[in-house]
């Protein structure tokens, strides 16, 4: 049944994917088009967009309108899509470097409009494609190919950094809680307004080399036991929580007004009515 | 009554893309390009266009590239630091052959610069400034006018060669002011994107068997392809293979240097006995025409030669002008951008002789004849 739900909304001729064995990018995938499938839009109304980098191929299996842009600009073209056709679901796919780093003005910008768009950051803590360098997410004092030393940079918290930009969506899911990955996207993509889904993953072949954990389980292992269900978390006192990581829905509010609406009901009935 | 109206360059320019069909702005504040998109941020609400303030100059050429996707024309302005943040997505435009307008009204650089002060030292910037081998378009107009119809010209050749065309006016042309009068929309030649005859199952976004200039069907029309910024074959997907890469990128080449019926313009005045030339561009070129006319006062003939389309550079042109000439004298302000190309094409007998200013002033009317007496 899931299988063939995933394989009508995928490329099939495209597959197998380029990604490593191991890697959680197809975890991720497999959620989305599921999620597709339970919201029920067409497949020609959806465009996917992704920036550069192992996450930025996920489009090119996905049977929808699908762009490959630029290293961190995903977000940026998304917003030109979705300006010009706002009857159009557009769904952003971006690593941890391509969210973070390259293109994070784009990020808090889109969050602060409050722009209909559900971004999915693929966030495996590492830039895989070109080797393992250290991201803004990887944590301090985890080696990276251009942190031999370990890594001296305190880390993002993309959660709190988008919610504070004012997105009216923002969630933490992992691929390792699939039942919550999949509610976090369904509830991201149904969302009116800017939806933001990090998600936490895994690279064996580059972040799990480098910091002693090689074998793909030991990876989603890692992500078990470094995270801590939100509903859990509630109930337990900061000592008890330690250094997990909250996972859940950390905002899902109609607090601002959508961009493209509003944009339509004030600037373009003024302009109107002016003339 | 008269329609003629005080017009600025920046207001003409903004005035044309609506004509022309533009709908959708995407911009960034910088001086002197500013003006195109306070116009664009009035004007296209009332005809229900969007405009958007993009956070960065990138995210605004990224922000045009996706609404043209969409199917809805669209635009940017610029000037030269801006110039330089667009360009890696200028050249995902050319490789994905998505049509936009680029207008960068010149300024005094390297660097922050001269803000506010004239300059044409952005022309190979036009030309090279994005990676890569690539062909592109680039237009000069030098007067509010000119602004209007080749602003207009220039949608109508990213439409229908599907790419990305510059408008690469200067702070002069920008801020000037004229009389100017818009004309009524039915006597303009307006080209619409192509429509494809072909069904999503047959259709290919980048299929050579469509000729040059493969039909480009917007987003969320049925028809599900993939664009990436990779080399692709027809079908929009990603390929390295040799025949492939060389199939899109002769194609992307050919089909600016096969159009050349369409892209270049330029204009001549020359009565044939004339032994010096001058040749000049943009707000240059203004002085070069002043400068003609005062020569001719004095029983003095110059031929003239200014290139209205810039990028692909005029060659053949320029080598047919130069025969018969003597010396060329070729104004411009900057180090001398343009001199090797009038170089490269004139007539080997003809000396070349550059006339440059970069000190963010205009060449002097005095300045060309004095050169002209010079030599």
């Amino acid at each position: 049944m899931n299988t063939d739900i995933k394989l009508k909304y995928l490329r099939t001729d495209k597959l197998p994917h380029i990604w490593c064995p191991g890697c959680g990018h197809g975890i991720i995938l497999g959620a989305i088009v599921k999620s597709f499938d339970k919201i029920g839009w067409k497949k020609d109304d959806i465009v996917v967009v992704s920036g550069i980098g192992c996450s930025g191929r996920t489009p090119g299996y996905i049977d929808t309108n699908t762009l490959h842009t630029t290293h961190g600009r995903a977000l940026a073209f998304a917003t030109g899509i979705k300006m010009a056709k706002p009857n159009l679901h557009i769904v952003i796919i971006m690593g941890d470097g391509d969210a973070a780093a390259i293109g994070g003005n784009h990020l808090i910008h889109a969050a602060r409009r409050n722009i209909d768009l559900t971004a999915i950051v693929f966030n495996n803590k590492i830039y895989g494609m070109t080797g393992g360098q250290y991201s803004p997410t990887t944590p301090q004092k985890a080696k990276a190919s251009t942190a031999p030393y370990g890594n001296i940079e305190p880390n993002f918290d993309l959660v709190k950094l988008v919610k504070g930009a004012g997105a009216t969506y923002v969630a933490r899911a992992t691929s390792y809680h699939i039942a919550l990955l999949e509610k976090c996207i369904c509830n991201g993509l149904a969302h009116k307004g800017f939806s933001f889904i990090d998600v936490l993953t895994t690279c064996p072949t580059q972040y799990g080399r480098l910091n002693k954990m090689k074998s793909p389980e030991g990876n989603l292992l890692m992500i078990k036991n470094n995270t801590i269900l939100m509903s859990k978390a509630e109930s337990m006192t900061d000592e008890e929580i330690g250094n997990r990581i909250i996972i859940g829905e950390f905002a899902n509010n109609d607090s601002s007004r959508e961009y493209t609406e509003l944009y339509t009901d004030e600037i373009i009935k003024k302009a109107m009515n002016k003339e | 009554m008269s329609k003629v109206k005080l017009t600025q360059g920046d207001e003409a320019c903004a005035l044309a893309a609506i004509d022309a069909g533009c709908r959708f702005f995407g911009g960034y504040p910088i001086t002197p390009a500013s003006d195109i998109a306070e116009f664009m941020s009035l004007l296209l609400p009332k005809i229900e266009g969007k405009f958007i303030q993009m956070e960065d100059e990138i995210a605004s050429m990224a922000s045009v590239i996706g609404a043209s996707l969409a199917g809805v024309k669209s635009m940017t302005a610029t000037s030269g630091p801006g110039f330089s943040l667009k360009q890696e997505n200028l050249g995902f435009a050319i490789v994905t052959e998505v049509p936009t307008v680029i207008a960068n009204v010149q300024r005094g650089g390297p660097s922050t610069g001269l803000p506010t002060l004239p300059s044409q030292s952005d022309m190979m910037q036009a030309r090279w400034g994005t990676h890569g081998d690539h062909e592109i378009i680039a237009i000069v107009p030098n007067s509010v006018k000119e602004v209007y119809y080749e602003t207009i010209r220039a949608f109508n050749l990213s439409e229908k060669l599907r790419t990305p065309v510059i408008l690469l006016m200067d702070e002069v042309i920008g801020h000037l002011s004229e009389n100017f009068e818009r004309p009524d929309l039915h006597t303009l030649k307006i080209i619409n994107r192509e429509k494809t005859t072909k069904s999503p199952e047959e259709y290919f976004p980048y299929d050579e068997k469509e000729g040059l200039v493969p039909p480009l069907v917007p987003f969320g029309e049925g028809y599900r392809y993939h664009v990436t910024g990779l080399i692709h074959d027809k079908t929009g997907f990603p390929s390295t293979h040799e025949d492939q890469v060389f199939k899109l990128m002769t194609r992307l080449k050919d089909k600016i240097l096969k159009n050349r019926d369409i892209i270049d313009k330029y204009e001549i005045i020359k009565e044939g006995n004339e032994k010096i030339g001058v040749f000049a561009y943009g707000s240059t070129a203004r002085t070069m025409i002043e400068a003609k006319n005062r020569l001719k006062e004095q029983g003095i003939n110059i031929a003239v030669m200014r290139p209205i389309t810039m990028w692909p550079f005029p060659g053949n042109a320029l080598n047919e002008f130069s025969k018969g000439i003597d010396k060329i004298i070729v104004a411009e302000l900057n180090y001398g951008q343009i001199v090797d190309e009038v170089i490269r094409y004139a007539d080997k007998n003809v000396n070349i002789i550059p006339l440059n200013k970069y000190t963010g002033r205009l060449i002097s009317p005095q300045e060309i004849i004095d050169k002209v007496m010079e030599v």
